[in-house]
């Protein structure tokens, strides 16, 4: 994973709350979902629309996606984030995520920010006012600027270590085998087991 | 102080615990696994030259993209079969046991965990599927996950997690003849809205949570994730015990007793405290229906479709508006005028033996109308048995029903070869309302399988009490 320091890039407005995963990438294209080469079902129904934000040459370029409410709920489809990352978002802020889409995005290295309703409701108003508006995300001092405005933001401090240093967590984790192993002599031993044991 | 049941859980399983805004490292106990969701888990485990640590407490399944019109059916998505036979690679590969279609035990991944005897009171269970709060049922503590985590999991048999509050969902009283377990869950959703329950485990109780069956229970936890909830819990009862019992692979004897009486200890202790309490009236609770495009957007089958002004705050408003635009639905309309052309009984949320029988029920001596297109597929090839068994598939298909031989997600989630059209219409016993969910401009109402059958009767949204005595 890419350390994530400081980001400064351009947002895109969605001005919809309620955005569930099925919206992000609908089923029928997560099987067929590839990180490389063309091709993307990100938003891909809403994308029929030429209204659509995506859709509007001035917010080409943009690496910072903008939300309502309850961004991510649903499915627990991991494409919905690397279809963001592919279409080369780094950064949703939305005042609310969905758990599993938030930890799924933490993983990758797509940072999810929560911020005030008040403040999305800002930053829309000003991208759609001007679309080269720099919005600066910061993950070291846990702000987010644009125009006069810092706005603070929480995020889980484990995460935000990983996320600075690019951290392989599976291999962060493996240096604590020794107390896995000790959790695991100590299971109760009439724990169901799917096959007979390795 | 006393604790909670997720508390006792998430204390049992706590490998190394994160610190101040730390997340907690939690040991998993059982790991599902299903075809749409895992290959670029098990793709990275090989780039990194790792290895699945506890094959023993891992299992697979396909469920998602298969089809179940017959053994053989076709995949019509080459991208779809593509994704089965990696499951049953990987599977192989690692040592995993998979359960293929047409296998005794294939099914629905949230469906063949119970049935196996694999979910029990106080384990924990991640699953790559948002659907996995099901299990909660058992008074074990199961969430979903995304593919890293998977990964994750397959690595270390860890999670690392934050520990989320305790919220009560106390429901009181009795449900009334004609009230189910879902619309018990939708009621609650749409009164507490999508993320009424962000943050938190909800533990389920109170009299009308004690009376449901374990099926009932399934179904209630299922949809907790609808409410943006981390995971759902049953306190451990009689009727949970009563449940494993007949279950395979069950201790005997002495060894069961004690068992039992850890399970029982596991409840949530008198004076354990919950970070928030709603308190439902079960007894004012009637069969529910969907109008809009999230199931937090649903309300009683004898009500009329809200307009936007009856919400208070903008986005709620803004998003009526987009969701009766989508659903073609006029404010003010009585939702029993509203015609449909599909009928979906079945997926994790009611494709149990229970959902078959209250939709046979249903349908026993009627027929469905002309021109709807009703589909019944079991949660499981163990539900499909005990349809058959009990004589439910000639009960179906009398009424010209198409009762699926395999099972399988299908209409649930448009990843098989049952995807609606566009502009088509269903009442779907399914746990999303999602705009395209079955289907690309597909209109989706949620409801009971009671409702589902009923509204297939008349072809209208329907519940089961309207549709009189017009039995053959």
């Amino acid at each position: 994973m890419n350390p994530f320091t400081v980001h400064v890039g351009t947002a895109l407005p969605l001005r919809r709350g309620n955005v569930d995963t099925d919206q992000i990438i609908p089923a029928r294209f997560v099987p067929y979902f590839q990180l490389t080469g063309q091709g993307n079902g990100l938003f891909a129904d809403w994308r029929d629309d030429p209204a659509f934000a995506t859709n509007q040459p001035q917010f080409q370029g943009a690496t910072i996606l903008v939300a309502g409410n309850e961004f991510g709920t649903g499915s627990s489809r991991e494409s919905a984030v690397w279809a963001l990352q592919k279409a080369g978002f780094l950064v949703v802020l939305a005042p609310r995520f969905g758990d599993i889409f938030r930890e799924n995005a933490l993983m990758r290295g797509l940072l999810p920010v929560r911020l005030p309703a008040l403040a999305i409701e800002l930053l829309w108003s000003l991208t759609e006012a001007d679309p080269t508006l720099p919005v600066t995300v910061d993950l070291e001092t846990q702000q987010v600027r644009f125009a006069d405005r810092t706005e603070a933001f929480e995020i889980p401090e484990a995460a935000r270590r990983r996320l600075l240093d690019g951290t392989d967590t599976i291999g962060d984790t493996l240096r604590h085998e020794a107390d896995i192993t000790l959790h695991e002599r100590a299971r109760r031993p009439l724990l169901p087991r799917t096959r007979s044991a390795v | 102080m006393g604790s909670t049941l997720a508390q006792k859980v998430w204390a049992g399983h706590t490998v190394r615990r994160g610190g101040s805004g730390g997340d907690d490292l939690l040991y998993v106990d059982l790991h599902l696994l299903h075809e749409v969701n895992t290959p670029r888990a098990f793709d990275g485990l090989r780039a990194a030259g790792r290895t699945v640590r506890r094959p023993d407490l891992t299992v697979g399944t396909e469920g998602h993209n298969v089809p179940t019109i017959s053994l053989n059916g076709l995949f019509d998505d080459p991208a779809g079969r593509r994704q089965a036979a990696q499951l049953r690679d990987n599977c192989d590969a690692f040592g995993i046991p998979v359960h293929r279609r047409g296998d005794d035990g294939h099914g629905i991944v949230h469906v063949i965990g119970p049935e196996q005897g694999l979910v029990r009171p106080g384990m924990t269970v991640v699953c790559c599927d948002s659907h996995t709060t099901t299990l909660g049922a058992f008074g074990a503590l199961a969430f979903g996950i995304g593919t890293s985590q998977v990964e994750h999991v397959l690595a270390t048999q860890t999670l690392w997690t934050g520990r989320p509050g305790d919220m009560a969902v106390t429901v009181t009283g009795t449900l009334p003849a004609g009230a189910t377990a879902k619309d018990l869950v939708m009621t609650l959703i749409a009164r507490i809205g999508t993320g009424g329950g962000q943050g938190h485990i909800i533990e389920y109780r109170g009299e009308a949570v004690d009376a449901l069956s374990m099926e009932g229970r399934m179904t209630l936890c299922n949809m907790s994730v609808e409410a943006g909830s981390k995971a759902g819990v049953v306190g451990p009862d009689e009727t949970t015990f009563a449940y494993l019992r007949t279950r395979p692979g069950m201790p005997e004897g002495a060894e069961w007793d004690a068992e039992v009486a850890y399970w029982k200890s596991l409840r949530t202790d008198p004076d354990a405290v919950f970070d928030r309490e709603v308190v439902l009236d079960a007894s004012t609770i009637r069969p529910y229906v969907s109008w809009g495009t999230n199931p937090a957007q649903s309300v009683p089958v004898d009500a009329r479709v809200p307009g936007p002004d009856e919400f208070d705050s903008p986005e709620e408003r803004a998003a009526a508006e987009r969701a009766l635009a989508y659903m073609d639905l006029r404010p003010g309309r009585r939702l029993q005028d509203v015609g449909i052309d599909t009928v979906f009984v079945g997926s994790c949320t009611n494709g149990r033996i229970e959902d078959l029988r209250a939709a046979a029920e249903v349908l026993r001596g009627r027929r469905v109308a002309d021109g709807v297109r009703m589909l019944v597929v079991p949660g499981s090839a163990a539900m499909h048995r005990q349809a058959v068994d009990e004589g439910l598939d000639k009960v179906f298909t009398g009424a010209g029903a198409d009762f699926r031989p395999i099972a399988g997600c299908s209409m649930c989630c448009g990843l098989n070869e049952d995807r609606m059209k566009a502009g088509q219409r269903a009442v779907s016993t399914s746990n999303r309302n999602f705009e395209g969910r079955q289907g690309k401009r597909a209109r989706t109402h949620i409801a009971s399988p009671a409702v589902a059958a009923a509204s297939a009767v008349t072809g209208r949204i329907t519940a089961p009490a309207d549709l009189g005595d017009g039995r053959s």
